[in-house]
């Protein structure tokens, strides 16, 4: 058994090392050796908490055997994930967090002398309240993460599901959660405590519904932000330094991560959170407007056509490519036009895809070198002097109306100034509008060629051509 | 008068909220996935709670309502920490620069 004060000071080196794993994600060189000290971080905050409970009863065979369970299944899932599928695997551990807080809030609250918090039906007043915030994030984290990943995961529809008097029902559990934790703390009463907890896991529930699939990227950052909070709740509880920093940490993390995004498609955060958006097309407005105006239809022998003889491409991803997967063809394609000495680069969107740097870990994976791909304010004044730009799977990000249009829901929202290219190619599987809900006008332009297929069989065919 | 820890505590985490927003924002947005699975991950050094939890039960009863809470944390924990850590090795090690390209 070691002292609390010596014990405090591992947690408190452990809490540096995470800083330092986060730190090192400031460039793709130093995030390997970034991770290595999270992983030491950790090793070192769980053998410590072995030493300072130090009791090597029975218990501790128990421990170890849940811990490699746990670890099994998680290296299990690591290996085995398709990096397609990040944004609902991110989804499903922030969930995993929530509910590991919400336990060890219970078991606190159900045995205080384990954790030196006064006796259950005694406990002291600060925990008290320390771990009911605890408790009420962590469940929120947990039931929100999962409707976040039976969407992601198109277990459920992504379309908003709103009702009337939504947000007032919000408001009214949001006031009693707080009601409940005081008069829990006057009473210590166990009823209120599990009521607090299951009005928490009916809230998160409740805030995740009305968002709609487009929003995504917000809604993980989101609860990202949630499950550090949780365990910086449950910090305070165990008077833990290493989970008060980690909490912090992880929390500012998804809260900056939430505000990129929110800025990248300009909207509030609160509108956001409100959800809706996306929900009410006008699609007979946009059907008179097909009607009215000429599409350019091309197929895969024009774009190899066009882009063979440019001389700089400029490849657009958005989630139509890693819905199709079609990122390895679409690498084997952008090899082939090096070849012809063709410069290309990529521009990525913030919001592309359904997490923040959802495109940039496919194209890594393709192997895509990173210093080829660009973002948003980085290339966009590309555009205007490069010949062909090759949109996949993207829609709203390059949709021009968000600069000229006040009326437009997407107005002011940054976009890819993908028109100034000399000519634009665009994989698409059909003229239907993006999340927005909103027509592009992009398909309509002169130099607008508009290739009508899946993203990856279309790429597949363009190589074929471009022999 | 002595002050009370809750305020180190407090210090320490609101101090920690500053450091994470420094830091967070020099993270380049190319690395925002591999951020979020490795928060995820180190946000499971709550499994410290549940370990104490655990081992809160004696040798007669290791399996007390506490500790049982305190065993299925342990194990979403590590699913976490373990799943977490090795997803975001396995995507650090895709970003690669033009000239080692090489498969």
């Amino acid at each position: 058994m070691i002292s609390a004060n010596l014990s405090a000071i591992f947690y408190l080196v452990s809490g540096i090392l995470f800083i330092l794993a986060l730190r090192g994600l400031s460039s793709p060189e130093t995030s390997r050796q970034g991770n290595y000290f999270g992983i030491a971080g950790m090793v070192i905050a769980i053998i410590v908490t072995f030493l300072s409970v130090g009791n090597f009863s029975t218990s501790i065979v128990y421990v170890i055997i849940f811990l490699v369970i746990g670890g099994a299944i998680g290296a299990f899932i690591a290996f085995k994930i398709p990096m397609t599928a990040m944004p609902e695997l991110v989804a499903g551990f922030h969930s995993l967090v929530g509910l590991a807080a919400v336990f060890v809030a219970i078991a606190a609250f159900l045995n205080p002398e384990a954790f030196n918090l006064g006796i259950a039906g005694n406990i002291k007043l600060a925990s008290l309240i320390e771990m009911s915030i605890g408790v009420a994030v962590g469940a929120i984290t947990f039931s929100g993460s999962i409707i976040a990943f039976l969407k992601l995961r198109g277990i459920m529809s992504g379309s908003p599901i709103t009702f009337s008097g939504q947000h007032v029902l919000n408001l009214v559990l949001g006031i009693a959660i707080f009601v409940l934790i005081f008069f829990l703390c006057k009473t210590q009463s166990e009823n209120f405590f599990w009521t607090v907890v299951i009005i928490s896991f009916f809230v998160g529930v409740l805030l995740i519904i009305p968002i709609g699939g487009a929003d995504m990227p917000v809604v993980i950052s989101m609860l990202n932000s949630y499950s550090g909070w949780a365990a910086a709740g449950i910090g305070f509880t165990l008077e833990n330094t290493a989970l008060i920093i980690t909490g912090a940490l992880v929390g500012s993390s998804g809260a900056i991560l939430s505000y990129i995004m929110c800025k990248a498609m300009n909207r509030s955060f609160v509108s956001v959170i409100l959800g809706g958006f996306g929900a009410d097309n006008s699609i007979d407005d946009l059907k008179e407007k097909k009607d009215q105006k000429p599409v350019k239809n091309g197929n895969a022998e024009d774009a190899a056509f066009l882009m063979k003889n440019a001389s700089s491409v400029i490849i657009v991803p958005g989630y139509g490519m890693a819905v199709a997967q079609a990122q390895h063809a679409l690498r084997e394609m952008v090899d082939k036009l090096k070849k012809n000495d063709i410069k290309v680069t990529y521009a990525i969107h913030p919001v592309a895809g359904r997490m923040p740097g959802h495109m940039n870990v496919l194209l890594a994976e393709a192997n895509v070198p990173y210093d080829e791909v660009f973002e948003l304010e980085d290339i966009n004044n590309d555009f205007a002097n490069s010949d062909v730009a090759f949109v996949i799977g993207a829609n709203d990000v390059t949709n021009p109306v968000a600069k000229t249009d006040p009326k437009s829901p997407i107005f002011g929202m940054p976009v890819l100034d993908v028109e100034k290219c000399k000519s634009v190619l665009f994989v698409k599987r059909s003229l239907s509008p993006g999340y927005a809900g909103i027509d592009n006008e992009l398909f309509y332009k002169d130099n607008t060629l508009m290739l009508f297929a899946d993203a990856k069989k279309m790429t597949e065919d363009i190589v074929k051509n471009l022999d | 008068m002595e002050i009370d820890p809750f305020i180190f505590r407090l210090s320490i985490f609101i101090l920690s909220i500053f450091i994470g927003y420094y830091v967070v924002w020099s993270v380049t947005p190319s690395l925002h996935t591999p951020l979020m699975s490795v928060t995820n991950a180190i946000s499971s050094v709550i499994i410290v709670g549940a370990i104490i939890a655990a081992l809160a039960g004696s040798s007669e009863s290791i399996f007390s309502t506490s500790s049982i809470f305190g065993f299925i944390a342990i194990i979403l924990a590590a699913i976490n920490i373990f799943g977490g850590f090795l997803v975001t090795q396995r995507m650090l090690q895709m970003y690669k620069k033009k000239k080692d390209k090489k498969k």
